[in-house]
């Protein structure tokens, strides 16, 4: 018999050596998976992990990885905030919509006026459509104790609708002839996140990312609001003690975390996506947890993980032009790295031991 | 600039590469909204494929990528698809409409063809189907078969390929039954069997016993099924499994002649830019078996007005029509032109509802 023995303390070890083990594990069950499927698993795996970073067309791929690993990292940053106090925003989803809605409005408010002013007004825009969407949760978590899970939840499918409403309507292309979805923001020279250098994939999403993660990480380990986060999540009540005003880090956790949300869509719609519509969300702040509980909530841990889960889609899509492999494999794969990481957690927590057999 | 220079000369390495290997190898690459087994819209396209495997067998070789969302994923695949030699790019939803014209610039040499969409480009063609036909003589049958008088109609999204859908069945259903309803449910997916068949049920609890879906999947089939005494049509696949009830006839899309047809263009060298819209007549728009459930007086009807429509003889936006606030459209006898049912945003006289805005 095989039992579970809680550790005295956390095991350090096991905190690092799990997104490493999961990886592991989700090679070699992802590749049974994909060997059952009738693809040689050594050949699929190799295309996933392998292609993007180092194959013949790497020189295109890997700027994606920024491309599609930027926003999943913003959002991540902000989530891991409020998670590590105890505060669980799982509406990064609608924060995103709003803030891309905010910010794309902003633009096009301007249009066509050409002028430097109108980016950095849609980056506000973008932030504040955000956070404005997790203040909600927030507000009424701090005022009238409803549960923030629930609520930024719900809230995803309220943005969702907005999102319907202004692609057929307020932000609609007047030349589209009565096609949904905005005009496109590529095209519009003030209001487009172009790449900063043409084909390094770094627009500013993707700086604004890597600031966050060393934002995240300076206020985690030199700023008493940090210590404050930390302390909320790991011993509530010492925190209470310490003088910790929940109501105040409540409003902050989710208000940064939607800004960021926010963010992330606002360089979306200005950059890559290039427009408004209907189907603009594609997910990202729901990947974002992932990548969140992926990366520890440690700000370097998120940048990799953001890194891991981009290679995962880009890989994914290569290996289903390449090898046939079904778009529902893929997304098996990218679930079991979920699974794994959380069953391999257990280990941090708990001990495997061979129970002796007792004598009754 | 730089960047584009770069993929451009990496297509043409590519190119001068397949071009070597032109007399095997055409590579024809396929971008799907769906998965190949939604049994609808993203079915249909990969039976096209299917086809084109099969048609030019050695000489071909085609990839696809399905679940690709509409936007810079979409944009990514295609480049991929570009980049690893396709010479020929099918992308099969309204939403990779920009994605395409963008992926189009970058690879000169690579033809790409955009299915429902309205923007083109010197290697950019695009093609969809006349639905509203067979939409058409879907409301002729429903309109000659509900109890209730009223037609449930599941849309996906209010653009004008939906619109004239839901106008060309009205219109057709009044034609019958000049106290025919219809009740709207706008679900804003092309696949989602779970809200799909939520807006069935909605709409059967309205007394709905007609159902017509703009949608993918087979769910509202299920749902329609379940709740007995409704009846539904296959959209954009037969979706025989569920004949012959609930559903008593469908709308099929063949896009395998033209698949092989554009294909065979490009290993001749002849592919040009087209704007292609055919229907019933051409092929393109296929009207399933119309079941026993239906009256044969009903079923000879429907079969006459398709026939009348294939041949031309009858267009199904016939004036006198009226828009939905009672201003003339067209007159007595007059036909609607491409342009404006390209563009349709305004229901007929006498649907209900507005179209979200």
């Amino acid at each position: 018999m095989i039992v579970l023995e809680k550790r005295p303390q956390p095991s350090k070890a096991w905190s690092y050596a799990t997104p490493l083990v999961a990886v592991i594990a989700t090679m070699v069950f992802g590749g049974i998976l994909f060997a059952i499927l009738g693809k040689n698993p050594i050949e699929a795996i190799g295309t996933i992990f392998w292609e993007p970073l180092f194959g013949e067309f790497a020189f295109y791929y890997r700027p994606q990885l920024l491309v599609k690993g930027a926003p999943l990292v913003l959002i991540a940053i902000g989530l891991s905030l409020g998670f590590r106090a105890g505060i669980w925003n799982i509406g990064a989803e609608g924060q995103y919509i709003m803030g891309a809605i905010f910010g794309a409005g902003a633009g096009l408010a301007f249009y066509p006026l050409e002028a430097w002013f109108i980016f950095p007004i849609m980056v506000l825009a973008g932030a504040f459509g955000g956070w404005l969407w997790a203040t909600i949760p927030a507000f009424l978590k701090v005022r009238f104790g409803t549960n923030e899970i629930l609520v930024s939840l719900m809230l995803v499918y309220v943005a969702e609708q907005f999102l319907a409403s202004v692609s057929l309507g307020l932000l609609k292309n007047p030349e589209g002839f009565g096609f949904p979805g905005s005009r496109n923001l590529q095209s519009y020279e003030s209001a487009h996140n172009a790449e900063l250098i043409a084909g390094s994939g770094m627009h500013w999403g993707v700086v604004a990312a890597f600031i966050a993660v060393i934002f995240a990480y300076v206020l985690l380990n030199r700023h008493m609001l940090g210590f404050h986060i930390r302390l909320t999540g790991e011993a509530p009540r010492a925190a209470k003690f310490a003088g910790v005003n929940p109501a105040r880090l409540i409003l902050f956790c989710l208000g940064l975390s939607g800004a960021l949300a926010g963010l992330a869509g606002m360089f979306e719609v200005s950059g890559p996506s290039g427009v408004v519509s209907i189907d603009f969300n594609v997910g990202y702040g729901f990947t974002a947890i992932i990548v969140a509980f992926l990366g520890r909530l440690h700000p370097v841990g998120i940048l990799l993980a953001g890194g891991i889960m981009a290679l995962t889609y880009i890989g994914g899509e290569i290996a289903q032009s390449q090898l046939g492999l079904p778009a529902a494999a893929i997304q098996v794969f990218q679930g079991m790295l979920l699974f794994f990481l959380l069953a391999f957690d257990l280990l941090t927590n708990y001990r495997i031991r061979a129970a002796r057999s007792e004598v009754a | 600039m730089k960047f584009t220079s770069l993929l451009a000369s990496a297509a043409m390495a590519l190119g001068l590469a397949t071009g070597a290997m032109a007399q095997d190898k055409t590579k024809v690459g396929f971008v799907y909204v769906g998965p190949v087994g939604d049994g609808g819209w993203t079915y249909e396209h990969n039976e096209g494929r299917l086809a084109v495997e099969e048609h030019f067998g050695d000489k071909v070789e085609t990839v696809f990528v399905e679940s690709v969302p509409e936007g810079p994923d979409a944009e990514r695949v295609m480049t991929q698809m570009a980049l690893e030699g396709a010479d020929l790019i099918f992308t099969t939803s309204f939403g990779y409409m920009d994605p395409t014209i963008n992926v189009a610039k970058k690879f000169p040499d690579v033809k790409f063809e955009h299915a429902t969409g309205y923007k083109t480009a010197p290697n950019v063609s695009v093609y969809s189907a006349r639905f509203y036909e067979g939409r058409a003589v879907q409301g002729l049958i429903a309109g000659s078969m509900t109890k209730s008088n009223i037609i449930g109609y599941i849309g996906s999204y209010p653009i004008p390929e939906v619109i004239r859908g839901i106008n060309a069945a009205y219109l057709a259903a009044k034609e019958v039954n000049p106290d025919v309803e219809f009740k709207i449910v706008w679900a804003y997916t092309w696949f989602d069997p779970a809200k799909e068949a939520d807006a069935a049920k909605v709409l059967i609890e309205q007394g709905a016993d007609v159902i017509l879906q703009h949608t993918d999947s087979t769910a509202p089939q299920a749902a329609a099924q379940e709740a007995g005494n409704v009846i539904t049509f296959g959209q954009a696949s037969d979706m025989s499994e569920y004949a012959p009830m609930p559903r008593v006839s469908s709308i099929i899309d063949n896009w395998a002649p033209y698949y092989i047809d554009r294909t065979q263009a490009v290993m001749d060298g002849t592919w040009e830019t087209v704007n292609t819209w055919d229907g019933i007549g051409d092929g393109m728009v296929g009207i399933g078996e119309i079941s026993d459930a239906v009256p044969a007086d009903v079923k000879e009807k429907a079969l006459a007005l398709k026939d009348a429509i294939a041949s031309g003889e009858y267009h199904p936006f016939t004036g006198p029509i009226n828009k939905q606030d009672g201003s003339v459209w067209l007159a007595e006898g007059e036909t609607a032109d491409d342009g404006t049912l390209a563009g349709m945003n305004f229901y007929v006289e006498g649907l209900e509802g507005e179209i979200p805005q």
